[in-house]
């Protein structure tokens, strides 16, 4: 469960799940304030090794769409989870577990806005409806 | 405190693995309203948080750590909706959030090296709040 991950990291180190604001804490950081963010980090890579060995389905073989656009979504991804104050996991895991309105009007606001994007924008700029 | 975020993140990456949300190809599904299943996912995860978070909360502080460290912003603002539209925008045109793009760079794929790399690149450029 993702919600168990979230849970223990809350438990052990204080820190919220938010795996944007765990990452945007590193760029450029703070000195002292690195470590555990570059360890969660590495826990993720180091899960998707393990994800590659143990079920490979699960990890993509590349990205649909021209590279362009694959630059220009994690341009976005980055920017907005920033500007937003958290991404899928901050706003909405931990954000709706802790009862915050600001995240489930940011949650409300990235899902209208993602799947209008992958419903009628995408299928204009991926091409031939990858 | 580091070994214990290592394996959450270790643990986070495999939930989202097992899940199906490391792959982008279902996560559109998703997002197109064709495959309903990751909406379970979101839900099971938003349900253990709800029930977990206020049982931690009751502790005098954290395992590791001298104190929790909880998001102080509550605004619902200007600043909040773009975010959020900028960022459902970035995650709709490919299927990737900053979680499942990390845990998929163990793949070494360059179109993945490439999102991660403009990612940071965004976070970094993001005008601090």
């Amino acid at each position: 469960m993702i919600g168990a991950a979230a849970v223990l990291l809350l438990r052990q180190t204080g820190r919220i799940a938010g795996v944007s604001g765990i990452v945007g804490g590193l760029v450029p950081g703070v000195r002292g304030d690195r470590a555990w963010r570059l360890a969660f980090v590495g826990g993720l890579v180091l899960g998707g090794l393990l994800l590659a060995t143990l079920m490979p389905g699960a990890l993509p073989r590349g990205l649909s769409g021209p590279r362009w656009l694959v630059a220009l979504a994690g341009l976005l991804v980055g920017l907005g989870a920033r500007l937003g104050g958290g991404c899928t996991s901050g706003h909405g895991v931990c954000g709706l577990g802790q009862r915050s309105p600001r995240s489930l009007v940011a949650v409300l606001v990235f899902m209208a806005t993602a799947m209008l994007t992958a419903n009628l924008l995408r299928p204009l700029l991926a091409g031939g409806g990858q | 405190m580091n070994l214990a975020a290592l394996l959450c993140g270790l643990l986070f990456a495999l939930d989202l693995g097992v899940a199906g949300m490391t792959d982008p190809t279902r996560v559109l599904a998703f997002l197109e309203l064709r495959d309903p299943a990751l909406m379970y996912v979101m839900g099971g995860a938003v349900a253990v948080t709800l029930l977990g978070f206020p049982r931690v909360l009751r502790r005098a502080r954290p395992a590791q750590a001298p104190c929790f460290m909880l998001p102080r912003r509550r605004a619902i603002d200007g600043r909040l909706m773009l975010g959020a539209a900028i960022f459902g925008l970035g995650w709709g045109l490919v299927g990737l959030c900053p979680g499942p793009a990390l845990t998929d760079l163990a793949t070494g794929d360059t179109d993945l090296l490439l999102f991660v790399a403009t990612m940071l690149v965004g976070m970094a450029v993001a005008p601090r709040g």
